[in-house]
């Protein structure tokens, strides 16, 4: 039996028991996707639910975005980024830490879709995998690739793959990665002010604007999201350049220091655009400032609600 | 040909910097008329919403100035904002926005000559830039008016 098959039968076994017991009223998990190389996000009500959970490399959405606002009590099938964010969700009083039950799954990578129709532009009707391979199969074709040669960029950098603090784990811990260095980052970095803002323009020139990144991000749960604000309106709604660069910039500043790099914006967006760059920059920022990760204390307070009178900022005049 | 004139918008704090405006008016100290002062109750209210509609409507630059840290009028509200400040400096230096067009600034409400000599780098560092075409909307007649 595959290690994605023993997981898959530790998270229905888990799950029924968390039902039966009480312990939880729903289990949000994943089940097989629709369409190949994706899992659904799937509501497990009853111990017969619990048959269609799975476990796979295709479960790229974050299921913490289920949680604000939620009062049944739930049970939360996580890879180490769902369950920081599920953590932060707790700090931030979105959801009571008494009713959540994180099901922490060791995970070890998720599969980028682009990457795969990168290397096989072909269409692909079913997709099927083993511990380090994918079986692609399309009209007249079947193909292998190396799961490892189509793992997500943030899956490659990944310092927490095994949640933190689960309530429990259904598999054994996976080696964590070395952090992101932000290498890429400092590169770009050293290019001048003019390259660096056609790189930035450049980056988001095909949005569309549809805020997919926004609704597949665990840290936005505003009743009002500045985007949808009128009176007055802050984001306009014209395809001006100028207003999708707000976008990015004011949802890169919403989300920083809180950002987990669960990757779910760039798995969601429809036109593939690495909407995480301006999160990375501020995480970098975040990161060298504050020394603060998200996520991996119940009681962390975001370092925009907290400061330190000596906080370091010399270009302040 | 006259000599190019930055549009700057500035965001002063009402318990410091919009005081020492006024104080550096009232002393008669001389300094460039090229920005538009909104004023603000304490440098937290700052949302970087502000900065990005100045530059989106066409500003040459924006300035932001408020109380010394352990003299703000709410107490704490200018050590919150400075960290706001931290990722929005290094956010939009960046990405490519030219940092001379954006400037931070503690001015306390005795500090006159201070105002003076800062409006005065503040709106020479804008000049240098020269006129903001990169980082606004291309269509600034859309029904916006345009920062006057």
């Amino acid at each position: 039996m595959s290690n994605l098959d023993t997981l898959t039968q530790k998270i229905r076994e888990k799950a029924k028991s968390l039902l039966e017991g009480g312990q939880a009223d729903v289990v949000i998990g994943y089940r097989t996707g629709t369409v190949p190389l994706m899992a659904a996000p799937f509501f497990a009500r009853t111990p017969q639910d619990c048959d269609q959970l799975v476990w796979s490399s295709f479960a790229r959405l974050n299921l913490a975005n289920y949680l604000p606002g939620r009062t049944e009590k739930v049970a939360l099938v996580a890879k180490g980024c769902d369950a920081r964010n599920a953590v932060g969700q707790v700090a931030e009083n979105q959801y009571p830490k008494d009713k959540l039950f994180i099901l922490g799954v060791p995970c070890s990578g998720q599969v980028d879709a682009a990457k795969v129709a990168a290397k096989e532009p072909r269409p692909i009707q079913t997709s099927e995998e083993t511990d380090d391979s994918i079986k692609l199969t399309g009209p007249g074709y079947s193909t292998d690739l190396k799961k490892e040669d189509v793992l997500r960029r943030n899956c490659l950098t990944c310092a927490h793959r095994t949640p933190t603090l689960a309530n429990e784990l259904v598999g054994p811990e996976v080696p964590s990665l070395p952090t992101d260095d932000f290498s890429d980052l400092t590169a770009l970095l050293a290019k001048s002010s003019e390259e660096r803002l056609t790189y930035f323009k450049d980056l988001i020139k095909d949005c569309l604007r549809c805020y997919a990144c926004r609704n597949a991000c665990p840290l936005c749960y505003c009743p009002v999201c500045f985007v949808d604000e009128t009176r007055p309106q802050w984001l306009g709604k014209s395809t001006d350049p100028m207003d999708t660069m707000t976008f990015h910039l004011l949802r890169g500043l919403h989300c920083a220091g809180r950002c987990t790099a669960c990757g779910a914006c760039e798995t969601a967006c429809p036109v593939n655009i690495k909407v995480r760059e301006f999160n990375r920059v501020l995480d970098k920022t975040v990161k060298e400032n504050w020394s603060y990760e998200p996520g991996l204390a119940w009681d962390q307070k975001p370092p925009l609600t907290v400061y330190q009178p000596n906080d370091p900022a010399d270009f302040i005049k | 040909m006259s000599e190019f004139e930055p549009k700057v918008v500035a965001f002063f704090c009402n318990w410091c910097t919009y005081g020492a405006a006024d104080l550096a008016g009232v002393s008669r100290l001389d300094y460039p008329p090229n920005f538009r002062v909104v004023r603000l109750p304490c440098t937290g209210r700052l949302n970087p919403k502000f900065i990005m509609e100045a530059f989106k409507r066409g500003a040459d630059g924006v300035w932001v100035s408020g109380c010394h840290p352990g003299d703000c009028h709410y107490i704490a509200g200018n050590y919150y904002a400075r960290r706001k400040f931290i990722l929005l400096h290094t956010l939009l230096e960046s990405i490519g926005v030219d940092p001379n067009r954006l400037r931070f600034s503690w001015i306390s409400s005795a500090e006159a000559n201070k105002f003076q000599a800062m409006a005065r780098d503040v709106i020479e560092h804008v000049k240098a830039c020269g006129p903001n075409l990169t980082f606004r909307k291309a269509e600034l007649q859309l029904d916006l008016p345009e920062v006057a």
